[in-house]
């Protein structure tokens, strides 16, 4: 428990001290913020209403999402993960703990944005605040399983920014946060429907703003925790101590399977 | 009665085509330094990272303690204390951070007085990204030793340190020794192994060639003795000057160096011959081969197999 403890404390700091980190954890999430607030707020009201879930969603997405796998893969890299490895540190803690403290820091940016975006552009509050909590930590735990299985899975940094793009960029032109879905063409609507960030936006517009979202939102919450049970499974069963070292227990490309519910959500709602 | 620490059977670990380390077979006993020579690629590093669970074995196994750690690894974690050659700590840990993070993954208290003795004292605040290279061997070495284990591995432990902290740490082995800890040092620096070896193992391409005390090791070569000669005047410059029983002559510096295989008649020779020529002799100095002679021997010879 000590060690856990004495990795979490170490893991939390390193979120603030790495420049990186703190970039991605504060400085650009509450930046975007403030510049997405004041720009959105003449120009499409509408973003206001939901400014407080798609900020919180958007800077887990830039904390987990962008943050997570490239110190995983310099880790990996600069063989501190052997020095882990001959120390008696467990995988587990090395997939769990850097998630854990991320949504740490994800919680103290929510807790800046909700007063502020009330205060500054009159956004409304969420009108249940026990669901906003539960979605918020539903949406972490997914982007973060997801941002620990790109760090793990990918050979090198080059390879962890491509696949964070992949999921970033379509997150925030169709993830439903300036464009709410049933306003896309179908075919983006789909698109739409394999990203998190869009089943994190279509939960919090139901549960936490009573919108309505054209579908069961029920399949929504088991799609995404499902997937994030799948993206730690598989980061925990992928996980590689260093690069030298070819034996492993499992392809990457195993890591693909962590979307297949996203992909049944895809095709089956509407 | 012998008290065998580590035991190699038969250890094969290759990539791909490449053989690394060719069912190779070794015992270490308890207290020893036992030293694993080799030049680059050798196939030392990886005997070590094998032995300290970072590497799957193709072949063979070994025994850490009288047990064997190829099925479960975690049981025999605090048994060893590893100093890699190439590893890391994460840029932004502080010196004490890294005290107390692997302390507690060992389940002991930190062992600040590693620190303070390794001249780390003043650096516990310090990132680790900002330490020399010195600076962070001198960590890595505090943190193997954190669990006070059984059995230490220590991977080139000398590379890039200056001369006093090389003198520390050759002391703070000795006592190590003393205190029963059995070392596994690999090293480049023949002079340090002949030095802190109880015993070395050569390793050529995988394969051990010659094991045994350092003594045991330089005898079983050619066996000459190092002469090396300075005189005031020209007298040994002079052509085709023979002296008994030696092999090979150089010439280096203002010193004549011989070869010799019964360096007392050598000896006796050359100074009734400078004595005969009315020369002065200013330095004789008169050597046993040493490691680092024999090691070049072996290796010679088997590049010209």
């Amino acid at each position: 428990m000590k060690a856990f403890k004495n990795h979490f404390i170490f893991e939390f700091k390193t979120g603030i001290r790495d420049k990186n980190l703190l970039l991605l954890n504060y400085l650009f999430p509450l930046g975007l913020y403030i510049m997405l607030g004041f720009l959105m707020k003449n120009i499409n009201p509408g973003f206001i209403e939901i400014i407080i879930p798609s900020m919180v969603v958007i800077s887990i997405l830039i904390s987990t999402i962008l943050g997570l796998p490239d110190p995983l893969v310099k880790s990996r890299e600069a063989g501190i993960f052997r020095s882990y490895k001959i120390n008696g540190v467990p995988a587990t803690s090395i997939v769990i703990i850097p998630p854990l403290t991320t949504i740490m820091h994800m919680i103290v940016v929510a807790i800046i944005i909700i007063p502020t975006a009330f205060t500054m552009f009159e956004a409304p509050l969420p009108q249940n605040w026990l669901y906003f909590i539960l979605i918020f930590l539903l949406t972490a735990f997914i982007s973060a399983g997801l941002g620990v299985l790109i760090g793990v899975a990918s050979s090198s940094s080059r390879a962890t920014i491509l696949w964070s793009q992949l999921i970033f960029l379509p997150s925030m032109i169709i993830g439903g946060f300036f464009i709410p879905q049933n306003l896309l063409p179908d075919i983006l609507k789909k698109i739409g429907l394999l990203l998190p960030s869009t089943h994190a936006i279509n939960l919090f517009r139901y549960y936490s703003y009573n919108q309505s979202i054209g579908y069961n939102p029920l399949w929504s919450l088991v799609i995404l925790f499902i997937s994030g049970i799948l993206s730690f499974g598989l980061a925990i069963y992928l996980f590689n101590w260093d690069n030298q070292n070819k034996t492993r227990r499992g392809h990457p490309a195993f890591a693909f399977f962590t979307i297949i519910p996203l992909i049944i959500g895809a095709i089956f709602l509407p | 009665m012998k008290d065998t620490v580590v035991e190699v059977i038969k250890l094969r670990k290759a990539y791909g085509d490449l053989v690394a380390v060719d069912d190779i077979s070794f015992n270490v006993e308890k207290g020893e330094i036992f030293g694993l020579l080799g030049p680059n690629g050798a196939g030392k590093t990886t005997t070590f990272e094998c032995l300290e669970g970072l590497r799957k074995l193709d072949g063979g196994s070994f025994n850490l303690m009288g047990k064997s750690p190829n099925y479960n690894y975690n049981n025999l974690r605090n048994l060893i204390g590893v100093q890699l050659q190439t590893s890391g700590l994460p840029d932004s840990m502080r010196v004490d951070e890294a005290m107390n993070f692997f302390s507690a993954y060992h389940n002991v208290s930190s062992r600040y007085d590693l620190l303070e003795r390794l001249g780390l004292k003043e650096k516990m605040d310090t990132q680790y990204q900002t330490l020399s290279t010195g600076l962070k061997r001198r960590l890595s070495l505090a943190l193997a030793l954190t669990h006070n284990p059984p059995i230490l591995f220590l991977d080139e432990p000398t590379a890039g340190l200056d001369v006093q902290s090389r003198v520390e740490l050759h002391n703070m082995m000795k006592e190590l020794q003393e205190s029963g800890t059995t070392i596994l040092l690999a090293t480049h620096d023949m002079a340090e192994a002949e030095k802190m070896a109880t015993r070395v193992a050569i390793l050529l391409q995988g394969k051990i060639i010659i094991i045994g005390t350092p003594r045991e090791v330089t005898a079983t070569g050619a066996g000459l003795t190092k002469i090396s000669v300075r005189v005031e005047g020209s007298s040994l410059s002079k052509p085709n000057i023979k002296f008994p029983d030696v092999a090979q002559y150089l010439s280096k510096d203002e010193y004549k160096i011989y070869f010799s295989t019964n360096p007392g008649k050598t000896v006796s020779s050359i100074i009734e011959y400078i004595s005969k020529q009315k020369d002065n002799l200013i330095d004789l100095r008169v050597e046993r081969p040493s490691l680092e002679d024999r090691f070049l021997e072996i290796t010679n010879t088997k590049a010209k197999k």
